[in-house]
């Protein structure tokens, strides 16, 4: 008896480390924020670039859809996004708040002297702060949130085509 | 010297309330994975993540925020990954306590052949 439950044990240890190690090596290691999504977004305080003033996420309220893109002047994919942000500035449901990120306002001014500017408003987070109410990690990275404040969508990285096309759909649907 | 004693201990009491109530930021920090680095804490990292979590860290240390607190934050924000330590819940609640089952398990499993070898 004692030598069966000595078995029975030594082979639920062995079977529980092999399912431990199989869950923790085919599980994706790569940071996700999906767990954001869904969340609404917390109360916040964000100095205007150039006003005087501070965007809040009241100002969010006023919108269909805000989408809070988080870019910078030294950020080379900022650049490779910014065609298509042009291109949702002309959306009516939705506004774009950018947000600099540790950035010398005269670069980011003859950034988007040079290219052209997509925000509706735009907000400075000179150390960075404020990028992790947001959950951000890096730039760019934008967040769709609706009127409700409920985050839609989170980008990781440029917003490309696809992207693109997802907030087209997103926006319209509703 | 009954004096001495008390104050001693009275002493005591108040590094121990003091080490209570301060929070360490760099235990803190040693306890964050830096998301964007291989394998390196918020500590260790001088990344751009890294330093602005420091300063977070930092922030909610002087608004008076616990150890515990600062964590929930992060985890709200970042999901449980980005603590080494993760809290324990209903996910994870097998791999915390196996290690206690396991050493129950073993003095169980040691006691009954120390028994049988005894009645040999």
């Amino acid at each position: 008896m004692q030598k069966k439950i000595i078995r029975i044990f030594i082979v639920l240890t062995i079977t529980f480390i092999i399912v431990v190690f199989f869950v923790g090596l085919s599980k994706d290691k790569t940071y996700d924020t999906k767990d954001l999504v869904g969340q609404k977004v917390s109360e916040f305080q964000i100095d205007h670039f150039i006003d005087n003033k501070k965007i809040s996420e009241k100002d969010f309220k006023r919108n269909g859809f805000t989408l809070i893109n988080f870019w910078a002047s030294w950020c080379a994919p900022c650049r490779d996004e910014h065609p298509y942000l042009l291109k949702l500035r002309d959306e009516k449901n939705l506004k774009i708040i950018g947000v600099n990120f540790k950035d010398k306002k005269s670069n980011a001014q003859k950034f988007l002297n040079d290219l052209g500017n997509p925000y509706t408003e735009v907000a400075t987070d000179k150390l960075g702060k404020h990028s992790v109410m947001f959950g951000i990690y890096g730039i760019p990275e934008s967040l769709l949130v609706d009127k409700d404040l409920i985050v839609i969508k989170k980008f990781v990285g440029p917003i490309l085509k696809n992207d693109y096309r997802l907030i087209k759909n997103i926006i319209e649907k509703k | 010297m009954r004096i001495i004693i008390i104050l001693l201990m009275l002493f005591n009491l108040s590094v121990a309330k003091a080490e209570e109530f301060s929070v360490n930021p760099n235990k803190i920090y040693k306890n964050l994975r830096c998301l964007i680095c291989q394998g390196q804490s918020v500590g260790d990292s001088n990344s751009e993540f890294a330093q602005t979590i420091k300063l977070v860290v930092k922030d909610q240390i002087k608004e008076g925020k616990s150890e515990k607190e600062i964590y929930k934050f992060l985890i709200e924000k970042y999901g449980e990954w980005i603590v080494y330590n993760p809290p324990f819940n209903k996910v994870n609640f097998l791999l915390w306590l196996f290690p206690y089952l396991v050493f129950v398990a073993g003095g169980t499993i040691i006691f009954l052949f120390l028994r049988k070898s005894n009645n040999h």
